[in-house]
């Protein structure tokens, strides 16, 4: 048993939130001491047969879970080689992965007498589902967004706004998600007594990464049964993929997983207009490196001088000049592969997916069926992937038409 | 004894509170940045605090980001920042610099090199601001046995418990952050600011400075009252911000600077 625990991926972090060099709690004072009482509080739930019981009944109910793992017949049918299976994350209630994390976050909060929730978003899909739980709780939720992006996603900020939440329009620095991420904190900072920060990724100091990994993690465990169940199959998949913008969906999906030797791991970045040295990408760590930002160390993109990009993406989503930790140790260690997929390529994915199996997904998990495309045909026709299509895409019919050339009202 | 500890010691000896000034290096250009920090100690300054312009400054508020905005879209960089502390080395030996800033551009560099730098440049002492002691192994001990002062944040939500751990590698001065909030923000309170400033001179032997939320002569005066001095920024970097000549900001340092010396 020691030596298992030894040879085991999934007992990181460390005791001071490290996953190798990565992780940590690069905070200032004043959230030190909430982050060590945030993390004391998730280590009692963490093993409070209560805590769960709630959480697996609003899974159920409310969310929907678990989520389908479906057999896309055509798809591996035009692909001619791998089976594909989808992991449908984005039949969830809010239409993404993101509602796991945040179900967990406020039970978390609520027991810890918090009254007022605070969130970033930049496509807005986290932003949702954190208005969501709050509406369905009665908390006051504020969500900070870069005003780049409450242009872009008009009607992700009238979803929020709907369910009563107060959408903080953020115009420092370049306005966009890490701007959304800055001015949450400085809020954080401010209102330390009644707060609580519900980030919406596996970033962001330890705790977090963490515990927002536990929480996403019922997307690969729930894999591992409903795979071994399926008729015919009854066995582990060949490889997972995901797409990796913070991260949370990948994280969910690969950590049940990180043991299972045979199981490979391929996370896909967002390549933007293609990863050189233009940096008009958002693959941290493909094209980033080590750096501290937003409470903890990982692959940023940054200039030579230690100055964070900015980064480009057609997926608002994948939209960040960082990544998760657990991400970059991974990387790293070589436990995990990452890619990168361009705009161009993750368009023709969303069409692809569209024209086969009649499900629109989000362009951010467009990137990984880009990638699934490109390795699929070459596979044997036993092998088995498994793809976490983490959201829906209905909020990206607007950017989708623009770069078909296709004129669209809001 | 760095030049933090001598200064200290000095103004101990005059009955005298120290005036703690900030200005973000390279804003709005370098020459204008080195001009007014030349005239700095003339105008009363103690302690020079330096700010290192960051993209995401997560603890400052709009004054501090828009002034390392300024900075970094006029080209400055870690290097040039070093460079300016060097310049003002030649014209002044005695008066303290503080680097302030976040850890990023620091770590990129390589803590080894960058202590080495700094403190050939003539820098006497750290404010990391995202370095909280749990981190101390990253910068805070490397500083200390580089022969720098790393200055630690207490706040608000320091706790009687956790203060011991937050003083355990400090040097040169505490610096008590009067509000929970970011910089520029709410006034600091002397009826708070008092106790908090007491319950930490009961736990150390070192300075107590505050700051944060001090932006007027009087606000000076009677927040230096209640400790071994104080510190202003926003306050002097929307001058610089709005474009004043530098004869007219060290005027308004030189009041501030009154206010703290007159407490």
């Amino acid at each position: 048993m020691a030596e298992d625990l030894l040879n085991s991926y999934m007992t990181a972090p460390d005791e001071n939130g490290r996953f190798g060099i990565h992780g940590g709690r690069f905070v200032s004072e004043t959230l030190m001491p909430l982050i060590l009482e945030l993390e004391a509080q998730y280590e009692h739930a963490k093993t409070d047969p209560t805590f769960w019981a709630e959480m697996d009944l609003l899974w159920r109910d409310y969310v929907g879970r678990p989520s389908p793992l479906y057999f896309a017949p055509r798809m591996t049918e035009e692909l001619g080689g791998a089976k594909v299976y989808l992991k449908r994350e984005e039949l969830n209630h809010t239409g993404a992965h993101k509602i796991n994390n945040v179900l967990g976050q406020i039970l978390l909060a609520r027991r810890m007498g918090k009254t007022r929730i605070i969130a970033e978003t930049g496509a807005g899909q986290h932003g949702v589902a954190t208005a969501t739980v709050c509406a369905k709780f009665g908390l006051k939720c504020i969500v900070y967004m870069g005003a780049t992006d409450v242009e872009r996603q008009a009607p992700n900020v009238f979803r929020m706004r709907l369910l009563g939440a107060e959408v903080v329009p953020v115009t420092s620095g370049r306005g966009t998600l890490k701007d959304a991420m800055n001015d949450a904190l400085r809020d954080w900072v401010t209102n330390v007594r009644d707060t609580f920060y519900c980030i919406g990724t596996v970033a962001g100091p330890a705790p977090y990464p963490a515990m927002v990994r536990d929480f996403q993690s019922i997307i690969g465990r729930e894999t591992r049964w409903q795979l071994e169940a399926h008729e015919g199959e009854g066995r582990l998949p060949d490889t997972i993929i995901a797409a990796v913008g913070g991260g949370s969906n990948a994280m969910g999906l690969f950590h049940p997983f990180l043991d299972d030797k045979s199981v490979r791991i391929i996370g896909v970045e967002a390549g933007g207009h293609g990863v050189d040295d233009r940096m008009e990408h958002c693959a941290s760590l493909t094209g980033g490196r080590p750096g501290v930002l937003h409470g903890n160390r990982t692959y940023l993109l940054q200039d030579e001088d230690g100055q964070i990009l900015e980064g480009h993406s057609i997926s608002a989503g994948l939209d960040y000049p960082g990544i998760g930790p657990e991400h970059s140790w991974l990387h790293d260690i070589g436990r995990a592969e990452y890619v990168s997929i361009t705009d161009a390529e993750a368009l023709d994915a969303f069409q692809f997916c569209c024209r086969t199996e009649g499900i629109i997904p989000a362009l951010e998990s467009s990137h990984a069926l880009a990638h699934m495309m490109k390795i699929a045909p070459d596979l044997p026709k036993d092998h088995i992937i498994v793809l976490n299509l983490s959201g829906r895409g209905d909020k990206d019919i607007f950017t989708v038409a623009k770069h078909l050339g296709e004129e669209m009202k809001v | 004894m760095t030049r933090i500890d001598a200064k200290f010691a000095a103004l101990k000896a005059e009955g005298k509170k120290a005036f703690v000034a900030y200005i973000m290096a390279g804003d709005p250009d370098l020459e204008t940045s080195l001009e007014l920090m030349k005239g700095m100690p003339g105008a009363g300054v103690d302690v020079i605090e330096l700010g290192l312009p960051f993209t995401d400054p997560m603890a400052d508020g709009p004054t501090i980001q828009a002034a390392g905005q300024r900075a970094l879209d006029g080209g400055q960089t870690l290097q040039k920042t070093l460079d300016m502390a060097r310049a003002f080395r030649e014209t002044d030996t005695t008066t303290p610099i503080v680097l302030m800033g976040y850890y990023n551009p620091i770590y990129n560099r390589g803590v080894d090199r960058f202590l080495q730098d700094a403190r050939e440049a003539g820098i006497d002492g750290l404010i990391v601001v995202d370095l909280p002691p749990e981190e101390d192994a990253e910068l805070c001990i490397p500083a200390r046995a580089a022969g720098l002062n790393f200055i630690r944040l207490a706040t608000p939500t320091t706790d009687d418990k956790r203060l011991p751990r937050v003083l355990q590698n400090t040097s040169g001065f505490v610096y008590y952050v009067s509000v929970t909030g970011i910089t520029g923000g709410q006034a600091a309170q002397a009826g708070e600011v008092g106790p908090e400033v007491a319950r930490i001179k009961a736990a150390t032997d070192l300075p107590v400075i505050v700051g944060f939320g001090i932006t007027t002569p009087d606000a000076a005066r009677t927040i230096a009252s209640v400790a071994d001095g104080c510190v202003v920024g926003s306050a002097i970097v929307k001058l610089v911000g709005e474009g004043r000549p530098v004869p007219e900001i060290l005027t308004q340092i030189a009041a501030l600077a009154a206010g703290a010396h007159s407490a």
